[in-house]
């Protein structure tokens, strides 16, 4: 498929097992504990952990110190960069910081806009661009090269991942989009929350048609529903996320005290069901901030225990 | 003084070398000329201060405009000479018509069989 | 005004290789004033491409005309009956009247035929340099009529930084420190306690990082 790395999770899912990542986010204080309370919950339970960057630009400890923190108790930590708050420099460099810790999976993302955070009169940076960042660190992996030109000794080892949503507007341009992110060294892909399974698998469909799953593991990403007004509120208020009206009627028809474990049956309902989805390679589980779901759902759903490999 | 030059030369007369614009020069290569020579004053010597200092600027330009298209700039050339040097003027007159003799008609002239000839080479002064 | 640079002709024949009736539309407003893109660059630009296609053996066609500007709407009209005359249309205007353009005659491909660059003026005939990067939030009153952020290099609200020589940037030695600049003038004004203060972290969100910034004047509308 592409570089080798000593990835674990590239390593499962190129064994051709499911891979499972979930995700944390760091704190907004300085308490390092509070990281490795969430990796600790989850840890087990998937393969690798992404770490967000300053998630919707609201400021928290780094994503860079949080997976070293990660690594640290034995885990597999995923970076999370954006290209919002840092030039290619800085980054460049905390991706040399980061493989220095034997960090080897990244994710490359744009990021929000500051707009959307707790920054908002911040100035801006968006030197690159995901599909830009995308093609730096395949560079510096399989060149040794920064973008300068200049040649390193020792380059990152880096299992290089990329966001796509099936399902922003205009539907006909996100295969295309995908398959500009693959160009641009994307080994794998986490997408956004899935609850529109037939839309999904419209999207997924285009992918396998171009040939794009043998170069990219599709992992799908998957949100539990904790409440019927977490639902209406992921519908009405988060831009790109497509939540069905049976979704909302099913979440609706549980007593609240249920909806929570309700939120998980669907999620269970929906594995299974895109287990059966040509090129689905693994699944992101985003348990926002309700990680300690995320054993449970991994092994309602079969997916425990996770793979050992050497 | 009866001096001659070479009668391929069209002199377009001029108060100041300073008055040559850079489309007057482009007209000129476009409607055909071979070759443009810009004789202005003696550097220093302008009437209006600095007409020849902007010529040359503008020759310049042009030069730099028909390397780009393909014309090729050396086929357009400022030269300094004072009021009194007629004979200085017949011998730039006949060494620009000596180097386009040798870069050979232009090749806009040569890839407009069909429109009207213009005259072979132009001077203003 | 806005001040904008020729492009190379090889750059623009390249875009509009292919199309048979070009337009090369100048505009009477800053481009013409920083010439690089009025109704005389248009005629110099017009008769170089016409040469090179002559050359190339191209049957192309390229007239030259120019609107009193191109970001506004009622100029741009003046062209309705004239657009579908041409296949393409090099714009000499700034990136907003390029834009304009393309808005305007949407089945139209546009090309520019400038770099825009910056806010600027003209130093000295020939010569222009930037003065303003339109950060939506204007701070001359308390820096002596001199912009930390379009004058200096690392557009520093508490500058000058530790490079600056010689009254002198260190990104360039041409270049002005704006800082040093700064603080001549307010030393000229008596206004030292200006630069003694700390200036707090600004909001960078009415300039370019906010996004697309859109100005309403209630007054003004129809």
């Amino acid at each position: 498929m592409s570089t080798m790395t000593p990835s674990k999770l590239q390593k499962i899912m190129t064994s051709g097992q499911y891979g499972v990542t979930s995700e944390c986010g760091p704190p907004r204080d300085c308490n390092g504990a509070a990281i490795e309370e969430k990796a600790r919950l989850i840890g087990k339970h998937v393969d690798a952990i992404n770490v967000t960057d300053n998630q919707t630009a609201v400021v928290r400890v780094s994503s860079l110190a949080s997976c070293i923190r990660i690594k640290q108790l034995g885990y597999e930590p995923i970076l999370q960069m954006v290209t919002r708050d840092r030039n290619r420099i800085a980054m460049q460099a905390d991706i040399m910081g980061a493989a220095t810790f034997g960090i080897h999976n990244m994710l490359c993302l744009t990021g929000d806009h500051q707009s959307f955070g707790d920054h908002p009169t911040a100035a801006n940076v968006f030197d690159l661009d995901s599909t830009q960042l995308l093609q730096t660190v395949t560079m510096m992996r399989d060149e040794k090269k920064l973008m300068s030109g200049h040649e390193m000794k020792v380059g990152p080892e880096m299992f290089v991942g990329a966001a796509e949503n099936p399902f922003a507007d205009p539907f006909e341009i996100r295969v295309a989009r995908l398959a500009k992110k693959v160009a641009a060294g994307a080994q794998f892909i986490q997408t956004q929350c899935i609850y529109n399974i037939p839309k999904f698998k419209q999207w997924m469909q285009g992918v396998v048609d171009q040939g794009l799953h043998e170069k990219v593991f599709i992992m799908a990403g998957l949100t539990p529903m904790k409440s019927l007004g977490m639902a209406k509120y992921m519908k009405a208020r988060v831009p790109g996320m497509d939540v069905p009206d049976e979704l909302i009627k099913r979440m609706g028809g549980v007593h609240k005290e249920k909806q929570a474990e309700e939120g998980i049956n669907v999620l269970i309902e929906m594995v299974e069901e895109l287990k059966q989805v040509k090129g689905v390679s693994g699944f992101h589980i985003m348990a926002i901030e309700w990680e300690e779901k995320v054993p449970e759902i991994v092994e309602r759903a079969g997916l425990y225990p996770r793979p050992e490999v050497s | 003084m009866r001096l001659s030059y070479p009668t391929n030369v069209r002199i377009v007369k001029l108060p100041c070398s300073g008055r040559v614009d850079v489309i007057h020069l482009m007209t000129a290569f476009e409607e055909g000329a071979d070759g443009v020579f810009v004789a202005g004053c003696l550097e220093g010597d302008c009437h209006y201060q600095s007409g020849n200092l902007r010529a040359k600027r503008r020759v310049a330009y042009v030069a730099e405009i028909l390397d780009q298209i393909g014309v090729g700039g050396e086929r357009v050339q400022m030269y300094n000479l004072s009021a009194g040097q007629g004979p200085r003027f017949a011998e730039i007159a006949r060494e620009m018509t000596e180097k386009i003799r040798q870069l050979g008609p232009s090749p806009i002239r040569k890839a407009k069989s069909k429109g009207p000839k213009g005259p072979a080479t132009e001077e203003a002064a | 005004m806005i001040i904008a640079k020729g492009k190379p002709v090889e750059e623009i024949i390249n875009d509009i290789r292919g199309y048979k009736k070009v337009l090369v539309l100048g505009c009477d407003g800053c481009v013409t004033v920083c010439e690089a893109g009025g109704m005389k660059e248009a005629q110099i630009l017009g008769s170089a491409l016409r040469m090179h296609f002559r050359l190339q053996g191209e049957d192309v066609s390229v007239e030259e005309a120019s609107l009193t500007r191109q970001c506004d709407r009622p100029y741009l009209a003046q062209l309705n009956d004239k657009i579908g005359n041409y296949d393409a249309v090099v714009s000499l205007a700034c990136g907003a009247g390029v834009q304009f353009m393309a808005e305007t005659f949407d089945n139209k491909p546009i090309f520019p035929g400038v770099n825009t660059c910056f806010i600027g003026v003209t130093e000295e005939k020939g010569v222009w340099t930037e003065r303003c990067q339109a950060c939506g939030d204007c701070v001359l009153a308390s820096t002596g009529g001199i912009c930390p952020v379009a004058r200096c290099s690392k557009r520093m609200s508490n500058g000058p930084c530790g490079g600056s020589a010689n009254g002198k940037c260190e990104v360039s030695k041409e270049t002005d420190c704006g800082w040093h600049l700064i603080y001549e003038r307010l030393k000229q004004l008596g206004q030292l306690d200006r630069f003694s203060k700390p200036t707090s972290a600004r909001s960078w969100s009415t300039s370019r990082d906010g996004g697309p910034r859109k100005v309403i004047k209630e007054v003004a509308r129809i």
